[in-house]
């Protein structure tokens, strides 16, 4: 096991919100409410992120270095100079790694019960 | 919006300043699209996240700082100690003072609506509270009509044969209005009603919850079934809880009073305590008003019996004596100097902590810690100081607990011995918040005020004088306390000597005395007695190693009943103490065995008997109070129903106590009692003179008692000098407690005069290092140091004194007659004051001597 990796494993479980909230800002810097909109997005909207809880997490995974706040902003006309831009760390994209992995893991173990679905 | 926005403020500061302006754009974004339907859920949505994700937050926050608090803490262990060990040493002292001050003077007794129980009481010139008689608790009880349940009852000590050991124990006769006015249920069976108190009913008692359990098994077979106390049989109609104590703990059952006639006599028989209780909506004012008038009254219809006689009402609260309040309050006024003290020298280690943490502070403001952010950990870390401080506090404080309830009067009828419970840890709990509070404030408002840059520049510059202000008022403050202390303990420390110098009056060593109390009617005929002291003194004297033995009514110390005194056949109607003695009844050989000097005459004889004159031996002032001038020997007086002539004067004994007042004693030979009369006068209490140990002779002494009446049982066993200092038992806790308290504060304020002087030493460092530099002298920086202790001593100790002096005042009623302004105790103190100061200077003036002024001026 790397370095990284096993800084990442210290963070597993992850809380749902901040595994989706990694997922979200994977491709590019985004601010609070493309995030919302994102994850609701992607979860057919099931999870509806609130601001209070969006925030939260946003403030302990800064301080956890799994995002950052990008020193560049994006192209001019995508701006909109009051909002902040989270990004994806290099720990952060290795705890989405390994916290998928955990998920993984658990899915197999269910299957070999005979409990989760067969390819849909 | 507006509203949004107030709502943001549930989040710490720095939170909002960092997203507070996003959330709110979101919020509006969400708002503008949503129709007016859904604008009510959104907002209620929205209050639920808030909420619930700003505690979070806060959590979050909490976390954090605790752990960097526990990492800075962890790298300046000493600090930490050394605060955490001064707050306790604070908190432990208030807590322990709260929880017994608490316990006797502030907690509502154990009864339902207790503010409304009262004790009345007769007034006689000189006595505020005099016991009733029978029949003016009658008479006050047919006419008052400001109080209910009025019910009177007497102590009561009785053998009680249940078990294999005969026991002697206490408890009270009571009349059924006792049980109405305190409104205790029983656990089993039922409290007295009136018709237990007819003279025709048959005699009953209820158990004490301990009594039913040591003797009975709490086996509740007992109710309805008859034990005999003194051999009379009682039926046992009830059980009370645990919980209920009356009138005092030793209490231990409860008979019904049944008065019988003949108690109705003699207006001036005084011996029925009364309790009972305000009639709803009466005050305590219009229920004294009420009782007096009945009183005037009384004074009309027998003006020859109640002359002098008032009547007052006491709240059952404030039945606690001036002694001991002022002990108390003393006592907490001392825990308060120390937690004052500790409070000092917390503020003051905080600030020199945060002097040196200057420059820290400010690179985390400048690398973005907002002021609120420092300022929550620096209150964190006050607060982390003072919560580990007050939980050890309040371990010293349950430590000392047990040692302090020796300051609680024994006369409090509270079953419970006082602990720390939930009332006094919510007192701990806010006396640290309140510590760790303010005085973590003291470097927050520095930080605050210094500004963050400025810090960065100034962090090595000289702290300049504010600083150097504020310590010095903590170190006044630190030194005022100290001499309040040091000087009360001094004063309370002279007050015992004295007290303890003070001559009983006979010779306390090598004696030992007991009880015997002596059932009736077994032996309430001088004959039967006669057998019982014959069998055990004459066997006592002939043990090897006892000098002398001899029977006495009450031994020292243990109180006995006192009679007017009669000269020419004229009773005085003046009940001041002049004109009383103490009866007490005596068998040959007592004053030999203590040690009582017999002046002038002789002892009572064998052959004093009630066919023979009848004689008194009297003591000293006795003589000078009636005869001052002409030979006592062959003068006769009324006393105690008889007319006696004197036949010796003996020296005076502190019958009462050291510190009361003591009447003249009259001794009467035990052969001239009358038989089946005054019977609870007869000698009971056995004084043995040893040659050796005196506890060794103890087994022989019961099995003697043993042998001469199986069934009588010994109780109050114990020496003289033991007897003779549990007069100054409490004195001696108070003064041990409160020493502790003066060395605590004492080297407290040493501790903080030390680092308040290393403080400016270190402050001003380079100014002494360009001092030196410039030529000034090894003298020139003594004197600076010097001047700021002198400075400090000076005004510390001139307010301390003021302080202490009051503080003497407040507590006179302690001091046994030593003067507030004691000059060897102030002398003393200030001499150690000084002593301190010079102790607390010489590390740091030792280093300011040593400054090298090149090292001095390059640490720039």
């Amino acid at each position: 096991m790397t370095q990284p990796d096993a800084e990442a494993q210290a963070f597993l479980p992850l809380p749902p919100a901040t595994f989706h909230i990694l997922l979200a800002v994977a491709d590019e810097p985004r601010h609070g409410y493309a995030i919302i909109q994102d994850v609701a997005e992607r979860t057919g909207g099931e999870l509806r992120l609130s601001a209070g809880t969006l925030y939260r997490s946003v403030q302990r995974m800064l301080e956890q270095g799994l995002i950052v706040e990008p020193r560049e902003r994006p192209a001019p006309e995508d701006d909109d100079e009051r909002r902040r831009y989270y990004r994806l760390t290099p720990l952060g994209a290795a705890v989405a790694k390994a916290e998928a992995r955990r998920l993984m893991d658990l899915v197999r173990l269910a299957r070999a019960r005979g409990f989760a679905p067969g390819k849909a | 919006m507006t509203l949004y926005r107030w709502l943001l403020h549930l989040y710490p500061t720095s939170f909002r300043n960092e997203y507070g302006a996003d959330m709110a754009a979101m919020f509006e974004r969400r708002v503008s699209r949503a129709g007016f339907g859904a604008r009510l859920a959104l907002w209620l949505e929205t209050i639920v996240d808030i909420a619930s994700n700003a505690a979070l937050v806060h959590l979050d926050v909490l976390r954090q700082d605790l752990n960097y608090v526990a990492r800075t803490l962890r790298r300046s262990p000493g600090f930490a100690i050394a605060a955490a060990l001064i707050v306790s040493l604070g908190i432990g002292a208030t807590t322990a003072a709260f929880s017994i001050t608490d316990f006797v003077l502030l907690r509502p007794l154990p009864f339902p609506d207790s503010d409304r129980l009262v004790n009345l009481w007769e007034v006689h010139p000189g006595i505020s509270e005099m016991d009733f008689s029978p029949l003016n608790y009658r008479d006050l009880k047919a006419s008052v009509s400001s109080v209910e349940a009025l019910g009177a009852y007497r102590g009561l000590a009785v053998n009680l044969m249940a078990g294999s050991e005969p026991r002697h124990i206490q408890g009270a006769v009571v009349s059924a209005d006792v049980f109405a006015a305190l409104r205790i249920d029983p656990i089993a069976g039922r409290v007295f009603v009136d018709d237990d108190d007819l003279e025709t009913a048959p005699a009953t008692v209820v158990l004490s919850y301990r009594l039913w359990q040591t003797e009975f098994g709490g086996d509740s077979a007992i109710l309805g079934q008859k034990i005999a106390l003194d051999g009379r049989p009682y039926i046992v109609v009830g059980i009370m809880p645990q919980t209920f104590s009356f009138p005092n703990r030793d209490a231990e059952l409860w008979a019904a009073m049944q008065f019988r006639p003949e108690e109705f006599a003699d207006r001036n028989d005084n011996y029925l305590d009364t309790i009972a209780r305000l009639r709803p909506g009466v005050s305590l004012d219009q229920a004294r008003a009420d009782v007096a008038l009945v009183a005037e009254r009384l004074r009309r219809e027998y003006p020859r019996e109640n002359a002098h006689t008032g009547m007052s009402v006491v709240a059952l609260r404030d039945e606690v004596s001036e002694r001991s309040r002022v002990a108390l309050l003393a006592l907490c006024g001392a825990a308060l100097c120390v937690l004052l003290i500790a409070c000092a020298n917390l503020a003051g280690l905080l600030l020199a902590r945060a002097t040196a943490r200057t420059r820290e502070l400010a690179v985390r403001a400048a690398l973005g810690a907002g002021r609120d952010r420092l300022t929550r950990q620096l209150l964190t870390e006050s607060l982390l100081l003072a919560g580990v401080g007050g939980l050890v506090g309040v371990g010293l404080a349950a430590a000392a607990v047990p040692l302090l309830s020796r300051l609680v009067p024994a006369a409090l009828p509270v079953a419970a011995p006082p602990s720390i419970d939930l009332r006094v840890l919510l007192f701990a709990f806010v006396a640290t918040a309140v510590t760790g509070l303010v005085f973590g404030m003291a470097p927050v408002l520095r930080t605050a005020r210094d500004g963050a840059i400025h810090g960065l520049v100034s962090a090595s510059r000289a702290g300049g004088g504010a600083k150097q202000r504020v310590r010095s008022v903590l170190v006044i403050a630190e030194i005022v306390a100290s001499v309040a202390l040091l000087v009360s303990t001094g004063l309370l420390l002279k007050a015992m000597w004295r007290v303890q110098a003070i001559d009983p009056g006979f010779r306390t060593e090598r004696t030992l005395t007991l009880r015997t109390a002596l059932p009736m009617p077994k032996y309430e005929t001088v004959a039967a007695r006669d057998r019982f002291y014959a069998a055990v003194l004459d066997s006592i004297r002939a043990l090897p190693g006892v000098s002398s033995a001899a029977y006495v009514g009450f031994a020292p110390m243990r109180g006995g009943p006192n009679f007017p005194v009669g000269i020419n056949g004229v009773a005085p109607l003046d009940r001041s103490l002049a004109d009383v003695a103490s009866f007490l009844t005596v068998t040959p050989g007592y004053f030999a065995t203590l040690g009582i000097p017999i002046r002038e005459g002789r002892d009572v004889r064998d052959t004093d008997t009630r066919d023979r004159p009848f004689v008194a031996v009297v003591s000293e002032s006795f003589a000078r109070r009636f005869w001052p001038d002409r030979d006592p020997i062959g003068r006769r007086f009324t006393f105690a129903y008889a007319d006696r002539e004197v036949v010796g004067v003996v020296g005076d004994t502190k019958i009462r106590g050291l510190e009361r007042r003591n009447e003249p004693q009259v001794y009467v030979p035990y052969r001239q009692m009358q038989d089946r009369f005054m019977v609870w006068h007869a000698p009971k209490d056995l004084v043995v003179r040893t040659s050796g140990s005196p506890t060794a002779v103890a087994p022989a002494i019961r099995s003697i008692i043993r042998k001469a009446d199986p069934q009588q049982p010994i109780s109050d066993l114990e020496t003289l000098d033991e007897l003779v200092q549990d007069q100054t038992a409490a004195r001696a806790v108070q003064l041990r407690v409160l020493a502790a308290f003066a060395i605590a504060a004492f080297v407290l304020a040493a501790v903080g005069i030390h680092g308040l002087l290393s403080f400016i030493v270190s402050e001003r460092s380079r100014e002494i290092g360009v001092r030196i530099a410039l030529g000034a002298q090894r003298t020139d920086v003594f004197a600076m140091v010097a001047r700021n202790v002198v400075r400090l001593g000076i005004a510390g100790l001139t307010m301390g004194v003021a302080v202490a002096y009051a503080g003497g005042r407040a507590m006179q009623a302690l001091l046994a007659g030593i003067t507030p302004a004691d000059p060897s105790t102030f002398g003393a103190t200030v001499g150690l004051v000084a002593v301190m100061l010079v102790v607390g200077m010489l590390l740091p003036t030792l280093r300011a001597l040593r400054i090298d002024p090149i090292t001095a001026i390059r640490t720039e």
